[in-house]
């Protein structure tokens, strides 16, 4: 039977009474998501009371743990709740002499002559127990620093343990990692590291450092001791020979006496790019390596013709991953200037469904903010945003009264001349700009003195392989973001620092080729 | 008085993550060297074959799309699992070939550690024998290693272990799937490791195990269309020309190692040049502009 | 993609309803290119929504929700009004009283089994009847059989009707034809709500159910449904999110709020769960409701019950408590 077409109601029209196929039409200034509160999640803590934290930490020299010279520490607070957690150990300059003769002494008796068969054994063993111990140290990690136990659970703990695993079948195999060299360790490695990712940065220092023969003497920030501290442990129980890796706590300064030690051959920091230049100052002349891992300020460059959805699921995590406390966070979201009011319009939704709250509770997206003066710096920043004149987008989400907390929150109407398109915020905050055409997007995503990371969004493939081969970073997410593998190098380009980390490429930074 | 009976094992085939007897019914009987019988092992027919075959192929696509860490992790758990079980293995390993037990254990050490060895291969070869190619036109061009798909293993009598293990490795971590024929005449050792892999995670059909007579086979390994490789550890002219002869019929992929026993013992086998005899190299163009 | 100018019996040719597709909407000044979705990433997507914790008064709220939000399912070949009575029966009262527990949406059966559902649930019944069309599960039929079907179920009283689009059509480039189609049933439907059943398991990519969804909102969809429950794979997280997310780009450009129903392939309430925490953060709460999202199911109203008495009572409980559909 044939269908009249005029009887025929087509989508799109609308009829008399503000009704559509009988569907209500809401008016165009209306139309909003409706994020509320009709079912909300209970909380879901994750288990913690089982994971006991000592009052007091020492230093770890020598396979031991040893108090601090001093006898000075310091205490260190869980920054959901500002409650003291422990007291860390301050260490000194004498601190680290003690453990730098303790890393030579092991480096030369033990484990610079270990065949790399066994040096790998140690290293899978200690990979397995940190899988066995996954929930305690997520759990640890998340109270010391403030993270949400989703991202410690499901990102920085499975990393770590790969990292160990892959460098641990490195061992009896760098002989192939240098093409007609025969590769050495180079002693000593003196290495600091941040309180972004403690425990994971701990990862990509020390396996590639033991796995090419050295040993180490590492320095983690002064606000996240804890799981550094519980590897320490672990390394015992995998009876890692004494003196291969020694653990400093403290300060500034003592990371200043690491890299000033006359007996280390090796520095390895991540850190902020203005620490970063001041330690590649101290090693001048010393005949000392060294490799910097610093800040930046990364364009996450979204094109028309991106997949949309997914594109803004890889700006959110691009910037709100660990509180935006990400040195290669994609920090300046250039849109093409086309689909800018509906990226707006996207982000300004997505944001309000992140849940931001205690970093146990597993529904938590957004933790906190690990310390005060970082805390005052991103206001500070986003307030100088706001004065010079760009419109600021806020989640209401509620913040505890309690700890460190800033709301995930987006600028539009940044401009290039910005402060907050040019410093490093370090925090759930995003400035978003627009472009035209491809290369005005490259231009402003190379236009920065930093060169760690970029992001690139379009469906078409040519597009990405010519704009990855412009892009001045060193490490490029095509239609992803923030993907890390220790199989694939990760550092910078320009003031992002220089040298890599993980894969084949990463390995060259802890042998000597010559 | 009664002294208590011992309840004796009968060794069986491992074909598809399950241990059947052989379709044929038919079993030997193995001997210790000094000809004392020891037990009775399956005896695989072509039919064994066939269907090793079959599940091979039909885990060749989850195995090779599995992650090369998740590949190692496999490969490192039958490591744990073989020293966890080393005494057993001793056990067979001494009783079949009547060597001491000392040497058994050397033996079943360097298993171990061979399988350790090769663990740490699965995430790295591509690095090194992958490439990006900087061609001559404005494309981007990138060569990478992909597993062959089914391979057959043929290990030597002796080290009845070491070998099989030093064999198969190299094959399965790139994401090939295997059928081993074991040693002839000492295959209690193999059908126990086969064991061993059941329990390490290892997705049933990856390997599989034929216990038997290699000469029963051989004509069927080398004419089956749906095999693509052949490693062939067995140190026998005869024997390798008519396994060659299947290259002719499908162009299957052939791989001699012939080393004498003691050369098993030695790092010469960790050699990861032994991963590309099993796998092709994909080359891709991609054009690089707007 | 082609437009249909073929004559229709009869010799007239037919107005290209769809020579405007895809119809610019008022809202919209310009041409919008083909909406693509890239795997990975929605796969991911759609993964993070699973690891949400729902405990205690949240499982409980949610679960009552998802059972208010079933369709109740019986499409056998060997279905009789017997069969068809328990089911009404146990979409009435799933549970015993002292569990709270509301009625579900409907009970979804074959056509010749509407007058049958209707018989036992009464006028007027919190439980709807909705009936499959148009030659499900293939759909490989006449468009005037299945018409006529579609207006016999109405007849019968049929609340809903579940129609399956001409995937044939859709993989063979003929989007003009598959919207004329669906518009045309929804006309034959009259009252009865429109939910169209993309069946994504045959369509297989995402920027293809991506397509088809468009498509089906904007020939006059009430709901768009992802299988048939014939195959698989029937719904999926993936499949759904990306069906979210057209509607959701429907009701900017539009200001029209489309339902949304995954079929078949969510076989426990931990699963259930994981679809409303999606509808809820992709959505929000205007979707929370059975006027917009329903479960198309049929062993996953004990599983859900299970869970719900096991959050009332405290322990594990067992299937012999609960009564078969």
């Amino acid at each position: 039977m044939k269908t009249k077409p005029n009887a025929l109601k087509i989508a799109g029209r609308k009829s008399r009474a503000g009704l559509q196929n009988g569907h209500p039409v809401v008016p165009l200034r209306e139309r909003r998501l409706n994020f509320g509160d009709k079912w909300d999640y209970a909380p879901a803590p994750e288990e913690s009371k089982n994971y006991l934290i000592a009052p007091r930490h020492e230093l770890f020299i020598n396979g031991k743990f040893v108090k601090p010279q001093s006898g000075k520490h310091f205490p260190s607070i869980n920054p959901a709740t500002e409650e003291k957690l422990t007291e860390i150990a301050h260490g000194d300059a004498a601190d680290v002499d003690k453990a730098v003769k303790a890393a030579r002494r092991a480096y030369e008796k033990v484990w610079g002559k270990m065949p790399g068969r066994e040096r790998g054994k140690y290293l899978y063993r200690i990979a397995r127990i940190i899988q066995e111990k996954m929930r305690e140290l997520a759990v640890l990690e998340s109270m010391d620093g403030g993270k949400p136990i989703k991202e410690t659970r499901d990102v920085d703990l499975p990393l770590v343990a790969a990292h160990f695993f892959y460098h641990a079948g490195w061992a009896d195999k760098l002989n192939y990692a240098f093409p007609g060299r025969t590769p050495r360790p180079l002693g000593v490695a003196g290495q600091i590291i941040p309180w972004n990712f403690p425990l994971l940065m701990a990862a990509w220092k020390i396996a590639p450092a033991l796995c090419c023969g050295n040993t180490v003497v590492i320095k983690p920030s002064k606000t996240t001791s804890l799981t550094l501290l519980r590897l320490a442990q672990i390394f015992q129980e995998a009876e890692l020979p004494d003196g291969v890796v020694n653990v400093i706590t403290g300060v500034g300064e003592t990371g200043t006496a690491i890299v000033q030690h006359p007996d280390v051959n090796k520095i390895a920091f991540t850190g902020s790019t203005d620490v970063g230049k001041q330690l590649a100052q101290m090693v001048v002349g010393t005949g000392k390596r060294i490799t910097l891992e610093l800040g930046g300020k990364a364009a996450n460059i979204i094109f028309e013709d991106a997949p949309i959805d997914q594109a803004i699921e890889g700006i959110i995590a691009g910037i709100y991953f660990n509180m935006g406390h990400v040195c290669c966070a994609g920090s300046r979201l250039l849109v093409q200037e086309g689909i800018f009011p509906t990226v707006v319009r996207k982000l300004r939704d997505r944001i309000q469904t992140l849940r931001l709250g205690n970093p146990l509770d597993k529904n938590t997206d957004i933790g906190a903010i690990n310390n005060k003066p970082q805390l005052e710096k991103i206001r500070e920043l986003v307030q100088s945003g706001a004065d010079e004149g760009a419109e600021v987008v806020q989640s209401r989400c509620p913040l505890p009264a309690r700890g460190y907390w800033y709301p995930p929150t987006f600028l539009t109407g940044v401009t290039a001349s910005h402060r907050v398109a040019q410093e490093e915020i370090f925090g759930p905050v995003l400035s978003v700009m627009t472009f035209r055409t491809p290369e005005e997007a490259v231009e402003r995503a190379n236009n920065t003195p930093y060169g760690l990371s970029a992001g690139v969004w379009t469906d078409k493939g040519s597009k990405i392989f010519k704009i990855v081969s412009q892009l001045r970073a060193g490490v490029v997410w095509a239609n992803t973001y923030n993907k890390f593998d220790p199989t694939s190098p990760f550092g910078g380009y320009k003031e992002s620092g220089f040298g890599r980390e993980g894969g084949l490429q990463g390995l060259a930074a802890y042998s000597r080729l010559d | 008085m009664s002294t208590r009976l011992d309840v004796k094992k009968t060794y069986k085939l491992y074909i598809g993550g399950k241990f059947p007897r052989s379709e044929s019914g038919r079993y030997l009987a193995a001997k210790s060297a000094a000809g004392v019988h020891l037990d009775n092992f399956a005896h695989a027919s072509r039919k064994d074959f066939r269907d090793a075959v079959t599940a091979a192929r039909a885990a060749v696509n989850g195995w090779s799309k599995a992650t090369a860490y998740n590949r190692g992790q496999i490969l490192y758990r039958a490591a744990e699992m073989l020293q966890n079980r080393a005494g057993e293995l001793v056990n067979e390993i001494a009783r079949s070939t009547g060597i001491r037990a000392a040497a058994a254990r050397r033996e079943v050490t360097l298993a171990i550690d061979r399988l350790v060895h090769f663990a740490g291969w699965t995430d790295k070869y591509q690095q090194i024998f992958g490439s990006v190619n900087p061609v001559a036109t404005s494309h981007f061009d990138f060569t990478t290693p992909e597993p062959t798909g089914v391979v057959v293993v043929l290990a030597p009598d002796e080290p009845s272990l070491l070998a099989l293990v030093s064999l198969v490795a190299p094959v399965i971590l790139s994401g090939n799937t295997a059928i081993v024929v074991s040693s002839e005449k000492f295959p209690l050792p193999a059908a126990t490791f086969a064991e061993i892999l059941a329990t390490s995670d290892l997705p049933g059909g990856v390997v599989n195990l034929l216990t038997g007579k290699r000469a029963e086979l051989i004509p069927h390994i080398a004419s089956h269309l749906d095999v693509n490789a052949i490693v062939d550890g067995v140190d026998d002219a005869e024997l390798s020309a008519k396994l060659q002869a299947g290259t002719a019929i499908n162009l299957k992929r052939y791989a001699r190692r012939s080393l004498a026993p003691a050369d098993w013992f030695t790092v010469k086998v960790e050699n990861p040049y032994w991963i590309l005899d099993t796998v092709e190299f994909k080359t891709a163009w991609h054009p690089i502009g707007v | 993609m082609k437009t249909s100018a073929r004559l229709r019996p009869g010799g007239q040719t037919p107005t290209l309803r769809s020579a405007t597709f895809p119809p610019v909407a008022a809202t919209q000044r310009r041409i919008t290119p083909q909406t693509t979705v890239d795997q990975v990433m929605v796969e991911e997507r759609a993964g993070a929504f699973a690891k949400r914790s729902i405990k205690t008064s949240a499982k409980l709220a949610g679960l009552k929700l998802a059972i208010s939000m079933m369709d109740l399912t019986t499409l056998e070949g060997k279905d009789t009004p017997g069969k068809v009575a328990y089911l009404c029966r146990k979409a009435l009262q799933p549970a015993a009283p002292k569990y709270g527990v509301p009625p579900c949406a409907a009970v979804c059966v074959y056509p010749n089994m509407v007058k049958y559902a209707r018989k036992f649930l009464g006028d007027g019944s919190p439980v709807k009847v909705a009936s499959v069309a148009t030659g499900f599960p293939s759909g490989q039929y006449p468009l005037r059989t299945k018409l006529d079907e579609v207006r016999r179920a109405v007849g019968d009283s049929a609340d809903e009707i579940d129609m399956v689009i001409d995937r044939g059509a859709f993989l063979d480039g003929d989007y003009a034809k598959v919207f004329d189609e669906i518009a045309s049933v929804k006309e034959a439907s009259g009252p009865a709500h429109l939910k169209v059943i993309l069946e994504t398991g045959e369509l297989v990519t995402y920027d293809n159910v991506r397509l088809a969804s468009e498509i089906a909102m904007q020939a006059g969809a009430d709901f768009i449904k992802t299988s048939t429950g014939k195959i698989q794979p029937a719904a999926t997280m993936p499949v759904t999110l990306v069906m979210l997310e057209a509607i959701r780009d429907h009701f900017f450009a539009t200001g029209v709020r489309i339902g949304m129903k995954p079929a078949g392939g969510i076989r426990n309430a931990k699963q259930a769960l994981a679809y409303l925490v999606m509808v809820k953060e992709t959505l929000g709460d205007d979707w929370l409701t059975p006027d917009r999202f329903r479960f198309g199911a049929s062993t996953l109203v004990n599983d859900v019950l299970m869970q719900i008495a096991r959050t009332v009572d405290g322990n594990y409980q067992g299937s012999d408590y609960f009564s078969l559909p």
